[in-house]
């Protein structure tokens, strides 16, 4: 890779929304289930808190659930699989574009230290509010929006609600 | 011969985790040629100078539901067998605002933050710590908010068996809504965008 390269600019968005339905449209007619990805975080957590302490873990049923998942193994489960994938995939992009940079993003008035904290405890919430709501923007609001499940669009609009509420707070940050 | 395959048998639990990894790399593909590896793209969504979030989002939903509707229109594919997330209306209307919350504050979504991480952003390294913490904190905290996890469960339901109306009305509706949407989005950038051009000058 050149270092001093120029990025090239993003795709137009409903091309790439287009290319994206498609894929969606895949995994549903092949498996007949959509994307995902905070399942994959849950398994992970899950097989960590089994590792420390397997009483706890199995007496959970939150934990208990990811760590029966699977064909033998909770890693072996699509979405574990299909995560993979989307870092892969992400590269590739990301590598033929010229946008693999090592960097943190943050507005001109925001330090990166300051950018690293925002970013963990809004990880935290988004990781909290992913399992309250069965499920993050790929599984809920991708895939359950595309099949009309009404929790789903529910979700959605709450996820552009709390994004705009908080926009004003979040200003100094990203402006 | 019907889809989904995998439901009718046409191939194994392994072959289906080889083709999990090639639907990943087409998802974190586009996810990256949209450019929502990086966070303040993303963020520009709830600042109405770059809608692309919506644009994106949008034209998927539309593309997967119009080929689910048309292939099981045409007998190809089997929608009963296709997983509809089970609605439990209260919690994931104040999970999505929990959500919506880390988004504008992180700045990623989990799907999104690994795109981010394959393509170097640091920011998005600690917001999957963050995710993987969250995740903990609700794993912990489950025994005790179970019960409300669990409430106001509606099952399997759609838009239009909620509403009592055919599907086709719905696809229809959505159809519409998205290109208003569209006009609408792309009418506020170049609004704000004529706005900052003044500004400078």
């Amino acid at each position: 890779m050149t270092t001093a390269r120029e990025p090239a600019p993003y795709m137009n968005p409903y091309l790439a929304g287009l290319g994206l339905g498609l894929v969606l449209l895949t995994a549903f007619v092949l498996m007949g289930r959509g994307l995902g990805a905070s399942g994959a975080f849950s398994t992970i957590v899950a097989v960590g808190v089994d590792a420390l302490a397997p009483a706890h873990a199995t007496g959970n049923d939150f934990y208990l659930g990811y760590l029966e998942n699977g064909f033998g193994g909770p890693f072996k489960s699509f979405l574990m699989f299909e995560v993979i994938g989307v870092l892969i995939g992400g590269f590739i992009s990301g590598a033929l574009a010229g946008r693999v940079r090592r960097t943190v993003e943050r507005g001109p008035r925001m330090s990166a230290p300051g950018r690293i904290a925002f970013a963990i405890f809004g990880g935290a919430l988004m990781g909290f509010g992913a399992k309250l709501a069965g499920g993050c923007t790929s599984g809920q609001g991708l895939s359950g929006g595309a099949v009309l499940g009404l929790g789903s669009w529910t979700f959605m609009l709450m996820v552009f609600v709390g994004g705009y509420a908080g926009a004003y707070f979040m200003r100094r940050q990203w402006k | 011969m019907s889809a989904p395959f995998y439901k009718y048998g046409l191939f194994g639990d392994e072959m289906s985790l080889i083709l999990a990894a090639v639907i990943g790399i087409g998802f974190g593909f586009f996810l990256e040629r949209a450019g929502f590896g990086s966070s303040k793209k993303l963020v520009a969504q709830f600042y109405f100078t770059d809608m692309a979030v919506f644009k994106v989002m949008f034209s998927a939903i539309v593309t997967a539901m119009l080929g689910l509707f048309y292939l099981s229109w045409a007998g190809l594919v089997d929608l009963s067998m296709v997983f509809v997330p089970p609605t439990y209306w209260l919690p994931q209307l104040v999970g999505g605002l929990v959500l919506g919350f880390g988004f504008i504050i992180g700045g990623y979504c989990p799907g999104t933050s690994l795109v981010g991480v394959a393509t170097g952003r640091l920011d998005a390294l600690a917001f999957c710590g963050g995710v993987f913490g969250g995740i903990f904190a609700y794993g912990e905290a489950y025994p005790a908010i179970a019960s409300f996890v669990k409430s106001t469960p509606m099952d399997r339901i759609t838009l239009d068996e909620w509403l009592g109306v055919s599907m086709g009305a719905i696809v229809f509706a959505v159809v519409l809504v998205a290109v208003l949407g569209f006009w609408g989005a792309t009418t506020v950038e170049r609004k704000l965008a004529r706005r900052e051009v003044e500004a400078s000058v």
